[in-house]
Parts: structure tokens; sequence; C-alpha cells
């Protein structure tokens, strides 16, 4: 039986605020435990919070770039379970009324499923967004190895986290991965959070569920924890979907339930039922007026927003004449976005600039780990390099050693060309000296040639090339060649 | 006249004129206190040494001539408003070491004006109950019969006023907190409106509903204490962000009556189980303001019925909330006997809490679980706009409402104590004005056959608290109610 997979998923994402969400103390990471605490993210009695502007501001970025509906009057209501890491016994969060909803996000997809309204279109896919709202995070738990004692630290209390939960209108890992890509790279547009899985700033869940092709009803669906990585939920989802099928193979029924990802056992396992069965009770906070956002503060916030990636893709295939491919790449991020445009700016060379940044520039990075923000070459020395290859100043090939050269060295292509003798030769009279020397020392080779065997040709060329260590001007040396061959 | 009889406003008169100091005035309060404090139990702390060092500064103050109204003047707070560096216990085994390191934004109100603080009150644990019995730690005597409750649940503040051991008291109000203390103990008591006075550092037992007022001797005074404590704080994020009225000017420039509308609720006369001493007294109160000028008209408040238990569905849904932080992880008591987790839980809030604050818990977690969310909470809060409704039409035939506080005069010490609902219905004529965010006042009317005080409620619409007060001055001037003082 053929099964079609369905995929929904639930993003915490940190804010990059300076404070938290009610109160004054510092979001810093790291810190020693429970120093950005105070009476009211340490829930002593009494206390009360106070909304950060700056928290709303940010979501409501989101909300605009997502094509959100935005509510003009939402609310904050209390989720009440006791743990530790939990000081007042409940989290503040938005239940009944968020501050957004209905919204949508496109992400690229294989070029087979082609968008039947315009086929010439490039594949993408809408992913509907169900809501976003705002909360407060919860502390940390540091259990201690060799006594039964756990230790609190309450720092991370009280970061701003936006929640946003998309449709369940994923059909594969690939498709949730790319979406999951493109809720970061709006959110790293945006200037409102870091993104990294890795570090905890940007969390993920999955609902779950597949059901035989061509069924329009939805199968029983689990929802998967502990996604630390993309390519963890990616692998997650694989699994959790092989092992509903041999289920429903088997003529069982899946159990609607938490699952815990186990990252080394390549594997999903039962949360067990008692840490699941919560009723959190919840209700609005009394201590938190309706948050009312006028036309003027959307107004002004969708003036604010920056030029989002997919305007960006867009604007790059029409004014440097990309291929889309090339431009999605480049528009990935904001950062690697503006390290083309800055080496555009300056050679002039948009395809050429594509080119190396793609492969030779992120190569490096890559290599060394780097980002593209950390890139030891600038974009001001990159496009001097290109326009050293478009004035024929140097080769292709001799680029590539002036590129390693400058990734080392941070030195300009200049400097690095003038010290070591790279530039090329272009000078016809000194190369045809070489190119008789060279003919005039195989003569075998040279009757071969004549003979008809043109691929001798490559032979001449790499000989002239190595005499000149490489600097002969290609061209020069082929059309020299050339001549010869027809005397 | 002793000096701890003395009213705020006749103190300070005395203080700024130099007749008297503020150290000799907290003196005598001091002395009192030891006096009568075995026979009152009306402290949970007293801060004899603290406040003498506050009384010092505030002479030094006055002798620059810089003294503001409460500069000097020995007051008591409820022990449910934090004071930082001393101990704040809600009259509760589960904070009872629990020393706040801040001070409530009314503490900082009255310290930024040299007022000088005697001591924490006692009150009913986490302010849950009308008797002031549910104290962990002492039951307060009425100074006016020690056979009787203070009321509650401020009934500390309440007898501690009535009894001369503090010239004025902060107390709290959710359901009738401050009015019905301040009713049985002969004091005057003000439930501002909602929004008006900061809730930052008052520990939370319904936060929809709760307000901290004053209780003094005279409606001058009240008017004094509640400019000091009252207007917007941005750390209270349901303080109003409007001006306080000078009502202290209006009190001063004599009061006149005449034209005001006083509203009498039909509803309120239907009420089961009202002492016919009460209800003579209402009714003479309400004598008394016609002879004054004023007119009165019968007014309804047709969901008044179900203001008892939309109210007990609606403070127990969210102090079942609020009290979840007292969990024995970061501060207070611990059952250090459990080791799991929720061992530890269980053990610290079933010997941490009192068995009505239990109760209450176990009626709000109830009313607010899912699949019994809409027939509680949910009909709770919309019978609650009802009930605003009632008052907002009420509003438009009068200026102010005039009612009883308590069915009855102070009962007898261990009578309710089985029987909870007897209780809560008691509460029938105050917890509409918190449901609607009214502000509500309660001033001596009387003494009932046994002697014992009767108070007079009237009730404004949101922020009209000058009304109020205008109203009760001028009816204390006319009647001399609150000038009768118990034998202590
Ligand atoms: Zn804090």
């Amino acid at each position: 039986m053929q099964f079609e997979t369905i995929i929904g998923l639930e993003v915490h994402a940190q804010l990059k605020t300076r404070t938290k969400i009610f109160c004054g103390c510092s979001t810093q990471f790291g810190g020693p435990p429970n120093t950005h605490t105070c009476p009211v993210c340490l829930g002593m009695p009494g206390v009360l919070p106070v909304l950060n502007r700056q928290v709303v501001e940010y979501t409501l970025r989101m909300a605009l770039a997502t094509h959100c509906t935005i509510a003009r009057e939402s609310r904050f209501a209390r989720k009440n379970y006791f743990y530790p890491d939990l000081p007042k016994g409940y989290q503040i969060s938005q239940y009944e009324l968020p501050i957004a909803e209905h919204g949508h996000l496109d992400i690229a997809v294989e070029s087979d499923s082609k968008n039947e309204s315009d086929p010439d279109a490039e594949p993408t896919k809408r992913i509907g967004i169900t809501r976003i709202h705002m909360e407060e995070d919860a502390g940390k738990l540091i259990h201690d190895d060799r006594r039964p004692v756990s230790r609190v630290d309450l720092n991370r209390t009280g970061v701003p986290l936006m929640e946003i939960v998309s449709e369940p209108d994923m059909r594969s890992p690939a498709e949730a991965g790319a979406y999951l890509r493109k809720l970061r790279s709006i959110i790293r547009y945006l200037g409102i959070g870091d993104g990294n899985m890795e570090e905890g700033s940007f969390r993920c869940d999955a609902n779950v569920s597949i059901r035989p092709v061509g069924s329009d009803r939805f199968g029983t669906r689990t929802e998967i924890k502990n996604l630390n990585s993309f390519k963890n939920v990616e692998k997650a989802i694989r699994y959790e979907v092989a092992r509903q099928r041999e289920i429903l193979l088997d003529g069982a029924s899946v159990i609607q339930e938490t699952r815990l990802w186990d990252p080394a056992a390549g594997r999903t396992n039962a949360m067990r039922g008692k840490e699941e069965a919560h009723d959190y009770r919840y209700f609005p906070d009394p201590d938190l007026v309706p948050l009312v956002i006028d036309e003027a503060w959307i107004a002004a916030a969708r003036q604010a927003l920056p030029e989002l990636p997919d305007d960006k893709r867009a604007r790059f295939i029409d004014q440097h004449g990309l291929p889309a491919y090339d431009a999605g790449v480049l528009t990935a991020s904001r950062d690697l976005a503006d390290y083309y445009e800055e080496t555009v700016k300056r050679c002039q060379l948009p395809k050429p600039a594509s080119n190396w940044i793609m492969g030779s520039l992120l190569g490096l990075l890559n290599a060394e780990g780097l980002t593209i923000a950390a890139s030891p070459i600038s974009p001001h020395n990159l496009a001097d390099l290109l326009t050293l290859i478009d004035r024929g100043t140097i080769s292709g090939k001799i680029a590539k050693t002036v590129f390693e050269e400058m990734a080392v060295s941070g030195n300009s292509p200049q400097e690095i060309v003038a010290a070591k003798g790279l530039e090329q030769v272009s000078d016809t009279d000194a190369i045809a000296a070489i190119v008789d020397q060279v003919w005039a020392d195989h003569p075998d080779e040279v009757a071969r040639l004549k003979a008809g065997n043109q691929k001798l040709m490559g032979f001449f060329v790499g000989q002239v090339m190595r005499s000149t260590k490489g600097k002969a001007n290609p061209k020069i040396v082929n059309q020299l060649l050339a001549q010869k061959l027809a005397q | 006249m002793d000096l701890h009889e003395l009213t705020i406003a006749a103190a300070q008169s005395k203080l700024h004129s130099g007749e008297l100091s503020a150290v000799e005035l907290t003196r005598a309060v001091l002395a009192r206190i030891e006096a009568v404090e075995p026979r009152i139990d009306a402290y949970i702390s007293v801060t004899g040494d603290t406040a003498l060092e506050m009384a010092a500064a505030a002479d030094a103050r006055l002798a620059r001539g810089e003294g503001a109204p409460l500069t000097g003047i020995p007051l008591g707070v409820k022990d449910l408003i934090c004071t930082a560096g001393i101990p704040t216990t809600c009259a509760s085994r589960i904070l009872e070491n629990f020393v706040p390191p801040y001070d409530a934004t009314v503490i900082q109100r009255l310290k930024a004006q040299d007022a000088v603080l005697v001591g924490k009150l006692n009150m009913d644990e986490f302010a849950m109950g009308s008797t002031t019995e549910h104290s962990a730690f002492k039951v307060t005597r009425n100074p006016w019969n020690r056979d009787r409750i203070p009321g509650g649940s401020s009934g500390g503040s309440a007898a501690a006023v009535a009894a001369g051991m503090c010239l004025g008291a902060l107390g709290s109000d959710t359901g009738g907190s401050i009015r019905q203390p301040a009713s049985h103990c002969g004091v005057v008591g003000l439930k501002p409106s909602y929004g008006r006075v900061s809730r930052y550092g008052l520990v939370a037992f319904a936060s929809s509903l709760d307000q901290i007022g004053p209780l003094t001797r005279s409606v001058t005074d009240c008017a004094i204490l509640f400019e000091a404590i009252a207007g917007y704080d941005p750390s209270d994020s349901t303080s109003v962000n409007r001006p306080v009225p000078d009502s202290l000017s209006a009190l001063a420039d004599g009061v006149d009556l005449r034209g005001v509308r006083v509203g009498l609720p039909l509803e309120y006369h239907r009420v089961d189980g009202l002492d016919p001493d009460v209800a003579a007294a209402t009714s003479a109160a309400a004598e008394t303001l016609t002879e004054l000028g004023a007119v009165c008209v019968e007014v309804s408040l047709p969901h008044t019925p179900y203001a008892v238990a939309a109210y007990y569905v609606i403070a127990p849904s969210e102090a079942s909330s609020n009290l979840a932080r007292y969990d024995g992880v970061k501060y207070g008591h611990r059952d250090t006997t459990k080791t799991g987790l929720m061992e530890m839980y269980r053990g610290t809030r079933s010997t941490g809490f009192g068995a009505e604050v239990q109760r209450r818990i176990i009626l709000g977690t109830y009313s607010l679980s899912s699949g019994y969310y809409d027939a509680y909470y949910g009909k709770a809060s919309q019978v609650r706009t009802l009930i605003r409704r009632d008052f907002e039409a009420a509003f438009e035939q009068c200026d102010v409402l005039l009612a009883p506080v308590a069915p009855t005069p102070a009962g007898r010490i261990g009578e309710s104590v089985d029987d909870p609902l007897a209780m809560y219905l008691s509460d029938i004529f105050t917890l509409s004005a918190n449901l609607a965010g009214i502000p509500g006042i309660s001033i001596p009317c009387g003494l009932s056959k046994e002697g014992l005080p009767i108070g007079l409620q009237l009730m404004a619409a949101p922020f009209e608290e000058a009304r109020l007060l205008t109203t009760a001055r001028a009816f204390e001037q006319a009647t001399h109610h609150h000038e009768a003082r118990p034998a202590v």
C-alpha cells in the first residue's frame, strides 16, 4: 500500500532582545547560575510581570514577514504545571487569543511538483502558518552525576520565545527541512533571533502521521520532541514514518503520543504516560492587560521590515541576471547576499562573482568552519581578483593560487600577484620564441600532429605553459600553435 | 487624650507644629501594643527598633520643615504586603521564614513620606477567610468583645486600629477583607477601585480582585492614607494611569450633600439572615443622609443572587495558580522528610498550607480543569460581566450606593470554623464591588443591642473615591459614631 506523509511543525525561536520578556534581567547566555535573575523572574511572592515591548515588536515583524493576520487585541494566559525549573508554577504564554494567525511561507521543492496554474514559475510550495505567539522560557535543571540531587538555574527563565505553529502541510522530511531553513532564514533576515538549533535558540517539535494515498482523512499523529539539529529533524521524521508504516501494514493502529528522538540510537521512543498526562488549566493571566496593537503600530513595523529572502532572490535574478539556483543559494542568508552585492558593486561582474562565491569561497568557509561574516577574504579583495581575471592580468588557473594565498595572508590579490610575479605573459614575441623552441625540441610529436593527431595539440600547450610556469596567456599560446601548424 | 488615640490628622498637626515628636508618638504606640497585644493578638511581628529608627528620621525631616502628611505617623501593615528585610508571612506556615528583599510599591510610597512602620498585622492565611481565625499563628480578638472575631481577612489591621495599636493600617480587600473587619471593629475601611493602588508587592490571592486600602479611625485619616498610596505604577500593568483626585481639600471645605442621589439596592433587602440591628442601622443611615439633603432612590442589581457563586469560582481559580509558586523549591517551608520531587511537593504543600487555603486551591484547580472550565470559570466570568453591567446601570440613577457591610455584627470565635459555606455567604454585600472593580467604604453607623459595632457601606462608580469620601465624611460629622472607642 502507498502511504502519504503528513507533517506539521512547532518551532520555538528565542528572540534576541536585551532583556527578558517580563522583567529587566539580561538575556545573555552563560553567566554563573542564577545571576541574571530578580524577584520577578524568580517568582517571589507579590511580584508582577510587565511586558517587554521589544518582544511584541519582534514577533510583529515575524508575523508580517509570514503574511499573518495580526490580532488587534491578544491576551496572555497561564499554563499551569509544577516543575522546579518553573518558579511561578505556571508559564505565561498565549493561548486562546494569540498575536498572529493565518500566515504562510513558500519553500522551494523538487521540480516534479510543478505549480499547475503557472508551469513556468519556480517550483515552490506554500506552507500554512496556523499561529504565532509569545511566551516565556523556563529555567534549567542541572543533575548531579554522583548524588541524587538536582540544581536549578533560573538565568533562562523569562527569556522571550516566539512559537510558530505550521499547518500539517508538509509531505516529506525534505519539505520539513526546507520549511525550517526558510523560517530560520527569515528570522535571521529580520535580525530578531539567532536560529541556532544546536544551542537551543531554535527548537522544533514535529507532528507526524501517515495515511493511504488518496485518503482525505488524517491518520493518528505522534509528536516528536528533542530534535536538536536540522539533520535530526529529517532523520527522526524518516524513522517515525517507517515505524508508523510498519504498524499500519501489520493491521495495528498508531497511538497518539509524544515520542522522544534518540539521536544516538537513531530511533524515537514513547515518553512515559505520566510525564505526558498534563491538564495545563489555561486561563487568562489577570496580571497582564489585553495587548492592543493598533494600525499605526502595524504600519510602523511593516515599514521597518528589511528586504526578505523571496524578494531579494527575485531581485538577484532580475538585476544581476543570475540563474534561479544561484540567486537561491546567495540569498539563503542576509550576510551572504550582502557579501555578494558588495563584491559585484566593486567589480561589476555578477556571474563570475556568483561562481567564485558559491564555489571557492563557500568551499573554503565550509572547510574552515567559518561564517561568511568571518571570511578571511573581503568582498573588496575578491572583487579585485575577479577584475584581474577579467582584464587578463592573471589566468583563471593562477587565480586559484592567488585565492588560496589571499585566504592565508588576507593580502590583496594585486600584492600577491606582484610579489610572486604571477602576472600573465601576453607578449606575443616572447611566447612565439618559446613555441618555436618547443616545436624544435619535439620533432616526432610535430610529425604526428601534422599527420592529423589533433590530441597532441594539448601536449604542446602543456609544454609551453610548463616553460612559462603557467603564466603564458593560454589564448595567445593556442593562437601561435595553430599558426605554426598551418605553416 | 492618650497619644495612641490620636487620629492621623490630629497627630500630623502636633508633629508639624513641634508639639509632639515622632519618637515620642512611636514610643506611645509601642507601649500600647505591649500593653494590649496579649489580649488582642493583632500583630504577627512588631518591629520596635526599626520603628524608632524611622521615627528619628521623621523627626529630622520635620525639623527641616519638610514634613509630608504621613511623616512620623506610626502605621501597621497587613502581613501579605512585602516589606524589605522584615518577614512577610501571609499568616502561613509556608512563608513563616520568608523575608522579602523588596518593598511593595505602597511601602515605598509610605517610606517616601517617612511614615513609621510599627509591625506586620495578623490575617486569615493568604487573605482567605472572613474571621482571622484562619491564621497559622494566632486568633485575633475583637477589641469590643474578646469572644468575638474581628472579621477578616484584614482582622489584625482593623483590631489594631480600633485598639490604638497604630494610628492607621493597610489591609487588602479581595471580597470584603478591608470593609468587613472595619465594620466589625468600628473603624473606617476603604477598598479603592481596581487599578487605583499598585498591587506590586501585595502577595496575590486573586489578582483580578485584590486591592490594597487603608483602615483608620476617621474618614479624613482614610483620605490621607489613601492619597499616599494611590496612583499609577509602571510595575503593575493593571494599575490605571489617571490622576488621584484631591479629596482632602474637598473634605476640608465642608461637604454639602444636597442633591446627591443615594441608591438603595432592592435585592439587598431580600438577603436571608439580615440582622435586625444591622437593618435598622442601615435604614437610620439612609435617613441621616436624607436629612443632610441627599435623595434616596431605589435601584436594582438583578444579578446579586449569583455573585457569591461567581466569586467563589473566580477567586479560588486565580488563587490555585497564584499559590502554585509555594512549592518548597526556592524559599519558604519545605518538607525535608521526602526525597522524590512529587512527594516533596505534596508534603510541603500539605503541611505548609492550612485547611481553608487547601480547600480553595482544590476548588480552583477543579474549576479550571479541562472539561469543567466552561461550566465554572467560563460561566463565572460571564456572570461577572453581568454584575459589572448591573452597577453601570445603577450608577446612571444614583451617585452612591448604600448597603450593609455584613449581614450581622461580629460573630463568636469558633462559630463558623466548621461551616465554610456560612462564612462565604456572609460576603454577599461586599464581594460584588470586587467583581465590578468599583470602590467601597465601610464607616461606623452605630452599635448593636449587644454593643458591637455596625458598619455602613457606600459604593461608587470606578475611580469615584472622592465621592465616597465626601459622602462618608458628611455622615461622620452628622453622627459621630466613629468616635465610639472600645474599652480594651
Ligand atoms: Zn528578572
